[in-house]
């Protein structure tokens, strides 16, 4: 296989882990969504919490972007 | 065909006729701005530099002229700088404790440089220092030999004891052991690849879709240009969030190595 081509579509099979990204950051606002509307007064407590989680269920989505990136433009 | 597109220009750059697409990386280029040589070490001050030296500029003149006068009722400006330290104080004292708050002012300059180099990236035309990885990975392997070592001056070779997680079958500890020193070893590899693929990813879609506003000219280009708008929202809130989470991972991992409990 011609390298350009296979480097194409490494790259695009490493784009798919952008979806473990998004069913995580939306796990996470969801259940704090869930909570605050239980219990309104304990949601501000927790704002803090429920940023950090959004950047680690980010992140990993985003190793897997790095990757892609890599084979694009490193090999 | 997009590819085709970006080589176009490329191709055309060096014709200098009608090229295709702009290319979304050469924002990140490192210009030299003054070439100096040292040693046969190449250290001379490029736009990077600039970047970090305008963003220090910034934060000095800021928080010095805002306190200058000390009014016990805070005038606005003040108020700015009195709630920036109060939310980073805030944040070392819940996550860190009251042994942590000797590491404040190390923390404090953390996280208003990244939030800096940050907010300067989203200015037109400037340089997003953050969107290099080596410039996070120096930030995050001095903070993880850092807090390594501060772990061991204060805790001697009883650190070791926290990759051995309490309540552990014995069978399981072997792997578990190898399973945490890993984890502890990725930490500075997360931490700065957080904020790099955050930083890159966004300023790079940010330069995609201003060309399809160019490209689809003055009756389709107000779609990508709406877009945009709320777009650069998003990535000013993203630029405030990875500085304010690679401060408070900061915090966590400087109260992992003070004080040893999982």
């Amino acid at each position: 296989m011609d390298p350009a081509a296979a480097k194409l579509i490494g790259a695009g099979l490493a784009s798919i882990a952008l979806v473990g990204a998004g069913i995580g950051i939306g796990t996470i606002f969801g259940n704090y969504l869930q909570g605050a509307l239980r219990n309104p007064s304990a949601a501000p407590s927790q704002f803090a919490n429920l940023l950090l989680g959004f950047a680690l269920a980010e992140a990993t989505g985003l190793f897997g972007l790095v990757v892609a990136l890599i084979i694009l433009f490193v090999f | 065909m997009i590819a085709a597109a970006y080589a176009a220009e490329d191709a055309g750059h060096g014709g200098g006729s009608e090229g295709g697409l702009p290319n979304p990386m050469h924002q990140f280029e490192i210009k030299r701005l003054i070439p100096f040589e040292l040693f046969g070490v190449d250290v001379s001050f490029t736009n990077s530099a600039l970047f970090m030296v305008i963003a220090a500029s910034v934060i000095t003149l800021f928080t010095v002229y805002a306190m200058h006068s000390r009014a016990l009722v805070p005038s606005r400006l003040q108020s700015v700088a009195e709630i920036s330290y109060q939310f980073i104080a805030n944040m070392v004292r819940d996550n860190v404790g009251t042994a942590g708050m000797q590491y404040f002012p190390f923390i404090f300059t953390l996280f208003m440089f990244v939030l800096a180099l940050n907010m300067l990236g989203m200015v037109p035309y400037s340089f997003t220092v953050t969107s290099h990885i080596i410039v996070t990975f120096a930030l995050a392997a001095f903070i993880f030999l850092g807090v390594t070592l501060i772990g061991f001056i204060k805790h001697g070779w009883k650190f070791f004891k926290f990759f051995v997680p309490s309540g552990v079958p014995m069978v399981m500890l072997p792997l578990l052991v190898v399973i945490e020193v890993i984890s502890y070893l990725t930490r500075p590899l997360s931490l700065s690849v957080r904020l790099f693929a955050n930083m890159m990813a966004g300023h790079t879609m940010l330069k995609v879709f201003g060309a399809f506003v160019v490209a689809l000219g003055f009756f389709g280009g107000w779609a990508p240009l709406a877009f945009m708008v709320a777009f650069t929202g998003l990535e000013i809130l993203v630029a405030f969030l990875q500085a304010y989470v690679f401060a408070i991972l900061t915090c966590i991992y400087l109260n992992d190595a003070l004080h040893l409990h999982h």
